[in-house]
């Protein structure tokens, strides 16, 4: 067992507690940033001007008129900015565009006293374009051969050769939409100048340091110059993790040139049409199959829908390719993948981060293929599984081929999954109108940044002299119960009970360089670096406790605030009185920790390396009803087995594990983001752009059985506390449901029917589904492009 | 105390003076800037209930009931006189109220923005009057995935919306709710008279907000002043306010006129006043109007329905309300009343395009009547993208009368196929006199399927709305003649 897993007796960690600031979420007393704008004076709020064309030059701009409109102070244009006019890191997202690249792209902010007297200077102000072509849609993107970026490719063996000699051979056309993150609070960014223009920006950003740095280069001042401070957030899923840094330099930048607080709070409409969301992926595949159903071959090319800007597509579209596989051997393969610049928002990370498209083109045509092969799903899939000491197409073991399967047996054990599918089929034989289906799916998700420099954390820890405990780490709060976890780390890591330590807010001037709080890694990352911070500052300890207790400070021991030795007849000595005596030995009290995550490395110009500490794992099993008047459908029970590892704090790992598959649920069926792709006057506007049109799910779509296990002795070696990640890897269990609802539509079809399902499913998606599997088919139609058609049968 | 004339409000028992606000200011901006920052704003438009907060309301089983609202809709205005109150005046972080201290220590929360609009949602329910525990040998007859065996009706939650828990936990704590304690402040309040409706008038930067004491005062100020705005449950209006910038010289709320707060059998119809929010005509009808009993749980969602009004709901004239629908197929009357009297107009002649009725500019929609009795065999059918909480692709409201096997009386009702709501004549006519037979239904069904003009939009495709109009009446004749379950 190494250092950084193993647990002392009696941890703190693997105790289930409710969220830190439960408390103070349920009285309505946490604080977020906009909650802290009534405790400032004078503050000025910030309104955009956004265009109302897809693609236009801006040819003419002219904000007198909003100076007229009583409590107008400022129009922040491009000539305003001292630094560098880009909000991103690509340096292609001016942040004040001449041209612009999507409907609603903000031209100038308009800063009033109130938020009325900005939003009326914003409707003054006067703005010339002239409108160009647009490419809305990723097909016409690549009609246009309209790409960004740098195109990628994984192959592995000769998936040519083998698709030639595959006994069954299968292709299709697969696009998907996107999803917008919807998290409660929308973008805010709260900038207080202070002496000297130092600016400090209180922002409801996952990637504090680098909104620091925008900051600073919009500003053109050096990174000491600005602090970034986040609270906590309402909600993020990785929409804050590039997207804030633009108006928090928008506040910063009001900020320096009135000397007053400046407040940008976007409302839902703007923050919708503003800010960007998952990608969504056109996919084209070829997939060979042997007599027994075994994957021989995968050809595929992956489409990213990137938007206007880059933004994160290229790690998006590289996780994509590393998770097409999900938890499959396929031993000859060739993906390419490219990122379509289409004029919408600049499409981001999102819960997955690509790894759900990737898996859902594979989970896709499984789905579809089983019933062509005449082979049940579920054994379909488990016949694939990985086997222990087989590696991924990019060059990674998979180490813990075991768990998966483990998770699936206790998933179709527990879910009685065998009786259930039974009493489906007679349900489904005695109901002509309801159909009702079960699948089972499993996730294998990578745990570590792909870029290898990001996989470093800081904490900073004091103990003061009256031994109370405040840590500070780079990660920021975002509903996913960090904190909770980073306080039982150290409590745990020092010795004491949870009520000794605090945490303070995450700020800049406190860790700097902090790696974006994303990629599943926050828990890892920062626990390390806590752990690590603890550990010096309780290396000190002992030896003054050895003295104190007059034994070898190898032997002292201190757990629950009490400092003792091996032997009981040594004695023992109170936590605060060890501090106290430390002080006036002049020992320091204080720590900074460090953490990077060793063995790893990735070449991305080939797709090859070993880019990840460890896969996390889970399998669902998911029952569905289905309507065939008008597929409409219900989730009537969910059967869940994940791997955290040994579980730093149980109640919160479950929250992540239901949290995301229900989230996932709703990328897949309900959610639906639809772009006016007409040629009309609003060609290129986002339709659904509030929350009566863009419908989230809501208490109707939860599972009414919904049973949630994690996997027990799941030791993992290389991670803090044996623990693994968990903020993303359960978004895609959701898969789950989409395949219950495949096999449910098909039900209402002839034995053996293969069943072509839109994404999401929404019940108008299903029921043309549904409705085609029911209706006898005609002879197939040429143009069958979206349809999985037999291409070589031998 | 301040002076009964000033325009002021209790917030969490202090009372605070509404001077100088600017009479278009929500709510929630007016708490928010007051330091209450538990409401938050998560979409402004009463879908995500982050902004709920109790209000002291009349009730139907107890003289105060604490109805839970989205306070981004309502104009503080329209609180004149009135009780509020958030989860701070709730519990605090050392004194929890008992909703607030069962989702803290079950996950209920993770990042917290929307859980105080939970609290408040659900605090509304842990008060409830009529809210019953199942009794506990119960055989899970009252406890469905719905109903918590606690009598909590989960449908108190389908305002507020969770991007982070899955509800899960949420709806755990909901089902671990026991009942008040006798010392409950807030059970106490609700015994006394809630507070009446005070007339308001306030002017502020030449916009003025008017609550009238009378019908005919509320006529009178129409008729002089034809641009003004009428409110009620504001529920619209908060939505125009917020996301499209509207402003109005004169809002007239009209919510609590007693004239139109009245509900009565009477001989040969239903009176409903126009006032009456969806939530007190649901208890008021207890479901006596059948039709209505299965639209209530599909209208919006709790925390709208505790605003929304049924004159409102006609009112607005859109071709996606889901009461039009149900209100055609009863063949309902509107009961207009102007300073020159009143008329009494079919609903299915009330509205005459987009958005526009025969209403005048100076008439006020008093009531709707429903003639009695009530046809036999009804059904609502609410197509949605989302079960609880959405606005209908396409809706359909039946009311059929079958004597002997054949069809003698069928009023159909659309929503959501053409530009107004409207009747399926063709339909009704392809149905009356002839048998209800599977046969026959489906050649009705494929008649009712080019009923109207459906479009394409981003809710649904028109010939998914199409093929659905064709559907409903195929699953109604399903639900009233066949066992679903045929020999295996």
């Amino acid at each position: 067992m190494s250092a950084l897993s193993q647990r002392p007796d009696n941890p703190v960690v693997g105790i289930p507690l409710p969220h830190e600031s439960a408390t103070l979420h349920v009285t309505g007393e946490a604080l977020y940033t906009d909650d802290l704008v009534g405790r400032l004076t004078g503050a000025l709020h910030a309104w955009p001007v956004q265009a109302p064309h897809t693609h236009a030059l801006v040819t003419s701009l002219r904000p007198e008129k909003a100076y007229e409109v009583p409590g107008v102070v400022r129009v922040l244009t491009a000539e305003d900015v001292p630094g560098i006019n880009d909000a991103g890191v690509k340096h292609d997202e001016p942040l004040f565009p001449t041209e612009v690249m999507f409907h609603g792209h903000a031209v100038c902010w308009v800063l009033g006293e109130t938020l009325e007297a900005a939003r009326l200077g914003a409707a003054a102000v006067e703005v010339d374009y002239e409108p160009l072509p647009s490419l809305v849609t990723v097909q016409e993107a690549i009609a246009a051969e309209s790409f960004q970026g740098t195109p990628r490719s994984l192959s592995r063996g000769d998936a040519g050769a083998a698709l030639k000699d595959a006994a069954h051979v299968f292709e299709g056309e697969f696009e998907f939409a996107g999803q917008e993150h919807f998290y409660l609070e929308t973008h805010v960014s709260l900038a207080l100048v202070d002496e000297g223009g130092q600016v400090l920006v209180h922002s409801s950003t996952q990637h504090p340091s680098e909104t620091q740095e925008i900051v600073g280069h919009v500003l053109g001042v050096p990174s000491h110059e600005v602090t970034v401070q986040c609270l906590r957030m309402g909600g993020a899923f990785g929409g804050k993790e590039m997207q804030p840094h633009g108006y928090a330099a928008i506040a910063a930048l009001g900020a320096r040139l009135t000397g007053r607080p400046v407040r940008l709070r976007l409302n839902r409409t703007q923050d919708i049409t503003l800010s960007g969301k998952r990608h969504g992926f056109h996919s084209t595949w070829r997939a060979g199959f042997d007599d027994d159903g075994h994957i021989v071959a995968l050809e595929a090319t992956l489409t990213a829908d990137g938007g206007w800007s880059l933004d994160l597509s290229e790690p998006v579209l590289a996780r994509a390719l590393c998770h097409i596989d999900n938890a499959y051997w396929v031993p000859n393969i060739r993906v390419d993948g490219r990122v379509a610049r289409t004029n919408k928002t600049s499409q981001t990370a999102f819960r997955g981060f690509g790894g759900p498209q990737g898996m859902l083109v594979m989970e896709d045509l499984l789905g579809r293929c089983a019933p062509l092969l005449g082979i049940d799903p579920i054994e379909l899939r488990r016949r694939n599984f990985y086997q222990q000491g087989q590696t991924t197409p990019y060059g990674q073991e998979v180490r813990q081929a075991d768990r998966l399967a483990a998770c699936w047996d206790q998933v179709a054990a527990s879910g009685e999954v065998a009786r259930r599918r039974a009493e489906i089929a007679d349900f489904n034989r005695r109901h002509p109108h309801t159909k009702r289906g079960l699948a089972m799916t499993p996730v294998k998700f990578g745990i570590s940044f792909n870029l290898t420099a990001f996989n470093q954390a800081g904490a900073l820890v004091h103990v003061y002299k009256d031994g109370s405990v405040l840590i500070n780490h780079g990660g920021t709060e975002m509903g996913q119960g960090l904190h909770t976890k980073m306080l039982q780390v150290a409590a745990t890591a020092l010795g004491l009970p949870l009520s000794r330590v605090r945490l303070a807010p995450t700020r800049t001037d406190k860790v700097p360089n902090t790696s974006a709080t994303a990629a599943s890694s926050g828990a890892d990352l920062n626990g390390a670096a806590i752990k690590n911070a603890c550990e010096q500052i309780r290396e000190r300890l002992v030896q003054v406790g050895g003295g104190m207790l007059g034994i070898s400070p190898h032997d002292v021991r201190i757990e629950d605030g009490v400092v003792r030795g091996l032997s009981p007849a040594s004695g023992e000595v109170g936590w605060n009185e060890l501090v106290n005596t430390a002080y006036h030995q002049r020992v320091q009290l204080w720590a900074a920790g460090f953490y990077r995550t060793e063995g790893l490395h990735w070449d991305p110009t080939v797709m090859q390396g070993e880019p990840f500490k460890y896969f996390a794992n889970g399998v669902a099993a998911s029952e569905v009803e289905v309507d065939g008047f008008t597929g409409a459908y219900t989730l009537r029970r969910v059967d869940i087995v994940h791997d955290v590892g040994d579980s730093l704090s149980p109640l919160i790992d479950i929250g992540q594990i239901e949290g995301g598959f229900v989230q996932g649920a709703g990328w897949l069926t309900l959610e639906d983001l639809r772009w006016d792709t007409s040629d009309g006057p609003h060609r290129g506007r986002l339709a659904t752009q509030a929350a009566s049109t863009y419908k989230l799910p809501s208490f109707s779509e939860m599972p009414e059985d919904f049973r949630v296990k994690l996997l027990e002795k799941a030791h993992e070696e290389g991670a803090v506390y044996g623990s693994k990640a968990v903020g993303e890897p359960p978004l895609m269990l959701a898969f789950s449901v989409r395949e219950a609802l495949r096999e449910a539509a098909a039900a209402f079809g002839p034995s053996g029917t293969s069943v072509d399902l839109a994404s999401p499913a929404t019940p108008e998606a299903v029921y043309w589904a549904l409705d085609k599997a029911r209706t006898p088919q005609a002879p197939e139609p040429s143009d069958t492009g979206a349809e999985p058609v037999m291409a070589g049968e031998r | 105390m301040t002076d009964p004339s000033t325009p002021c409000v209790t917030v969490n028992g202090d009372q605070v003076s509404l001077t100088g606000v600017a009479t278009h200011t929500t709510t929630l901006d007016w708490l928010r800037n007051r330091g209450l920052t538990g409401a938050k704003e998560g979409c402004a438009e009463g879908e995500c209930g982050a902004c709920s907060v109790l209000v002291a309301r009349p009730g139907t089983t107890s003289p105060t009931e604490w109805t839970s609202v989205n306070a981004c809709l309502v104009p503080v205005a329209a609180l004149d006189g009135q009780e509020v109150v958030t989860s701070e005046g709730l519990g605090t972080s050392t004194d929890l109220h008992p909703v607030q201290q069962e989702l803290a220590v079950r996950g209920g929360s993770q990042c917290g923005y929307c859980t105080p609009g939970f609290v408040c949602s659900l605090a509304a329910e842990y008060y409830r009057p009529n809210r019953e525990p199942a009794p506990a040998d119960a055989d899970g007859a009252v406890c469905d995935h719905e109903h918590g065996p606690n009598g909590v009706d989960l449908h108190a939650l389908s305002g507020n919306l969770c991007r982070c828990t899955g509800y899960r936990p949420i709806r755990d704590a909901a089902y671990a709710l026991g009942t008040p304690e006798a010392d409950d402040a807030f059970a106490a309040r609700q015994q006394k008279p809630p507070p009446e409706a005070r007339p308001t008038r306030i002017a502020v930067d030449g916009a003025e907000f008017v609550r009238p004491q009378t019908l005919s005062e509320a006529l009178g100020l129409l008729a002089e002043r034809p641009e003004a705005q009428v409110v009620a449950g504001s529920t619209d209006w908060g939505v125009e306010v917020n996301i499209r910038g509207r402003r109005a010289p004169l809002v007239v709320a009209i919510d609590r006129l007693p004239e139109l707060r009245e509900l009565s059998f009477r001989t040969g119809h239903v009176e409903i006043g126009a006032a009456l929010t969806l939530t007190e005509i649901e208890r008021k009808l207890n479901g006596r109007v059948p039709l209505l009993a299965e639209l209530f749980p599909q209208f919006a969602s709790r925390l709208i329905r505790n605003s929304a009004t049924i004159g409102g709901n006609i009112g607005t004239a859109s071709p996606i309300g889901d009461a039009p629908p149900a209100l055609l197929a009863l063949d309902a009357e509107v009961v207009l009343a102007s300073p020159r009297g009143e008329r009494v107009v079919p609903l299915a002649d009330y509205f005459t395009g987009y958005r526009e009725t025969v209403r005048a500019a100076d008439e006020l929609i008093r009531s709707v009547r429903l003639p009695l009795p009530l046809a036999p065999l009804v059904g609502f059918h609410k197509i949605a993208k989302r079960r609880f909480d959405d606005i209908s692709s396409v809706a359909v409201g039946y009311a059929l009368e079958i004597a002997d096997g054949t069809v003698v009386r069928a009023r159909i009702g659309l929503g959501g196929v053409a530009a107004t709501p409207l009747r399926a004549v063709a339909t009704e006519d392809a149905l009356v006199g002839r048998p209800w037979t599977e046969e026959s239904v489906r050649r009705a069904a494929s008649v009712l399927t080019t009923e109207g003009t459906p479009m394409d939009d981003h809710r649904a495709s028109a010939s998914y709305r199409s093929a659905m109009l064709g559907q409903s009446l195929l699953r109604l004749f399903h639900a009233h003649t066949h066992r679903e379950e045929v020999p295996a």
